[in-house]
């Protein structure tokens, strides 16, 4: 049973994708039940494999390495699976009356779950091409949902995303193919003990393409381009999936794996990340703080948040990446929470504008008072979960004498405070505009996901606990910084 | 048939000439029979369920060209294509899971494992003797299930592709 659990998170949102579309649309009432159960069972096995510390290598069809393909379970990929079961089951909750909007619900949950199926495979990945094909699943999956509506500014931000995307698939590719040739194999593990540590020109241009491709599916900043259009575009549970866990899945995580467990971690590498970090931070909060586009504001917050990942993961301290883990399933709650509420303000006023919204907190004061829990924690402000994580991350880089980082990272905290005020005053706050005098609050299911989110936004800032740390957010830590003894556990050595 | 090098729906929506017509009527179902063939063949011989698929969708492309998109929606229509492409995928997904049932390890192929608790070693418990037909096991099956969900979705990508020509025709009439 415990050896079952890593291919069941492949297997179960495949196969009810699968079902999900078969199910005709006038009764997609079961398509409702069937796409929640699924998330829930999902985050039920996640929460299991997080709490008892499940870790394993499965080896598909009996194979070992090198032949066979290997799923590795592993400190970080069981977080990380934590986080995307997390933000789906909200998701899902959230579109059982958000996409009635829409035709062809069973469609897009079919889409929907192969994403989530295909971004559980990334995550438990342990062999290079399967990597990509999971990659490639999980973008084809949500270049089609960010396309979703048809209208004109999606089909334009689909294409725009498309192009971008398949430039990082290529990249990818081009690197698996370069790792193939230098070593014969595709195996993370196997090419780890081939290669022992021993760099040529050939194996560092593979891990610049890996760079450039993961680099562009977590959108750092000169390869940020498809991200302002493509997540505001989405129908919005989508867009919680995508600024929520999606770049972090297929970006941040497989970028952290490749080029501090795979290949063996260098100085070099440490810089590029460091420098990308600081960039996307900077420049993230500088082009948000413009926008009134109340969706766009916050994919450019996406940006800027995970730059403060990349930063503390590019420090490579001890204190640097456990910020960097913390940092980044926290902002997975409150970047999800942001959009799942942009979302409900859209549903029901139509608009993305925030100036011409206001005074909404008076008819709607779920979704009010849940965005201002997330605006509070994205901000940084105590004792929200963003707080703690940001600290831990300044205070590793005043640690490891980063000082400009540090300084950098209060600069951006303090726009971010400025940004979400606006979005707050504009929005919420302020005098009710007559036109929505009769606007109601949001179904009952988008109350609930929203709320689960909030709640959680509070919660996980008691994660700063040593004892509660040390279950949650220590195994990842350690996975990272083992390097590449990372070999030795993901080849079942 | 004013540009006789491209196939245009629109204009021959009661399909083409009566010469294609006939030989297609002819030949679709060799077309078929061969599909299935390099199918059923394809952990022998060069082949399997992806090709096998794609020649299977050849016929029914062949039928689509030939007479017409009502003629070969009659036969195939999109909604049963959709879910036949979903049903080949759960088949293929059925076939992988089912390892874990019977031998224990996903995707592991079940049918000529030794193992105990496979459908061999049932069967020569009772004293039937090996079940020899699947000799490549599993194998077999999966290309079962990947024809089908190949034929499926050529099949879907054409007809779409030709329906968005429709459309794109009439617009350009009016």
């Amino acid at each position: 049973m415990k050896s079952f659990l890593i291919p069941f998170f492949v297997v179960l949102p495949l196969g009810a994708a699968f079902l999900v579309v078969l199910v005709p649309t006038r009764l997609r009432k079961i398509a409702d039940v069937l796409a929640n159960l699924c998330a829930l069972m999902l985050l039920i096995a996640a929460g299991i494999v997080c709490v008892k510390g499940i870790t394993g290598v499965y080896f598909v069809g009996g194979w070992e390495i090198p032949v066979g393909i290997s799923m590795v379970l592993d400190g970080f990929s069981g977080l990380m699976l934590l986080t995307i079961s997390v933000i789906t089951f909200a998701s899902t909750l959230y579109s059982v009356s958000y996409m009635e909007q829409f035709t062809w619900k069973t469609k897009f949950y079919c889409l929907f779950l192969l994403m989530v199926a295909g971004m559980n495979g990334v995550v438990l990945s342990g062999d290079f091409f399967n990597l990509f094909v999971f990659l490639e699943i999980a973008s084809i999956a949500s270049y089609a949902l960010v396309g979703y509506g048809c209208r004109h500014e999606e089909l334009e931000a689909t294409f725009k995303y498309l192009a971008l995307g398949n430039l990082a698939a290529l990249c990818v590719l081009l690197g698996v193919a370069f790792v193939y040739g230098l070593t014969g194999t595709l195996n993370m593990a196997d090419f780890s003990i081939r290669t022992a540590g021993y760099m040529n020109n050939g194996l560092l241009i593979a891990l610049a393409l890996f760079l450039t491709g993961f680099g562009l599916k977590a959108a750092l900043v000169p390869m940020h381009a498809w991200l302002p259009d493509a997540h505001p575009s989405a129908p919005t549970p989508i867009s919680a999936m995508l600024s929520g866990v999606f770049i972090k899945a297929t970006g941040v995580y497989a970028l952290v794996r490749v080029s501090m467990n795979v290949f063996p971690p260098m100085q070099l590498t440490h810089e590029i990340i460091l420098v990308l970090g600081g960039l996307s931070m900077v420049v993230g909060v500088f082009m948000a703080i413009g926008q009134w586009d109340f969706k766009r504001l916050l994919a450019y917050h996406s940006i800027s948040q995970i730059g403060y990942v990349m930063i503390g993961i590019g420090l490579g301290t001890p204190l640097g990446i456990l910020g960097a883990v913390y940092h980044l399933i926290n902002h997975a709650a409150f970047k999800s929470l942001l959009f799942l509420g942009a979302g409900a303000v859209e549903y029901q006023t139509g608009t993305r504008q925030l100036r011409q919204m206001g005074g909404l907190r008076q008819r709607m004061p779920v979704t009010s008072s849940s965005t201002l829990i997330a605006s509070l924690a994205i901000s940084g402000l105590p004792p929200f979960n963003g707080f703690f994580s940001k600290v831990i991350i300044i205070w590793a880089c005043v640690q490891a004498n980063r000082y400009g980082y540090a300084v950098a990272a209060v600069i951006v905290s303090v726009m971010t405070i400025a940004s979400f005020m606006k979005v707050q005053k504009y929005a919420f706050f302020g005098k009710l505009k007559e036109k929505w005098g009769k606007i109601k609050e949001v179904p009952a299911t988008m109350q609930i996901a929203m709320v689960f989110l909030a709640v959680l936004c509070l919660l996980m800032s008691l994660l700063i606990v040593p004892a509660l740390r040390d279950v949650v957010l220590q195994p990842a830590v350690d996975s990272i910084i083992a390097g590449t003894n990372y070999v030795t556990f993901a080849g079942g050595l | 048939m004013n540009n006789s090098n491209q196939i245009n729906i629109a204009e021959h929506s009661e399909g083409m000439s009566l010469v294609v017509r006939t030989i297609a009527r002819w030949v679709k179902s060799f077309i078929f029979i061969f599909g299935l063939y390099i199918v059923f063949y394809g952990h022998l011989t060069p082949g399997g369920g992806f090709a096998g698929g794609v020649i299977i969708c050849c016929s029914f492309i062949l039928v689509l060209l030939a007479f017409g998109k009502e003629r070969a929606f009659k036969r195939l229509s999109l909604e049963r294509a959709g879910a036949l492409d979903s049903i080949g995928a759960l088949g293929f997904l059925l076939v992988a899971v089912a390892g874990i049932f019977f031998a224990g390890t996903f995707f592991v192929n079940w049918l000529s494992v030794p193992a105990a608790g496979s459908i061999n070693s049932l069967l020569r418990k009772i004293g039937v003797g090996e079940f020899r037909l699947l000799s490549a096991g599993t194998i077999p099956v999966n290309n079962i299930w990947i024809a089908i969900k190949v034929c499926a979705s050529m099949y879907l990508v054409f007809a779409l592709l030709a329906m968005l020509r429709i459309n794109d025709d009439t617009q350009e009439d009016l």
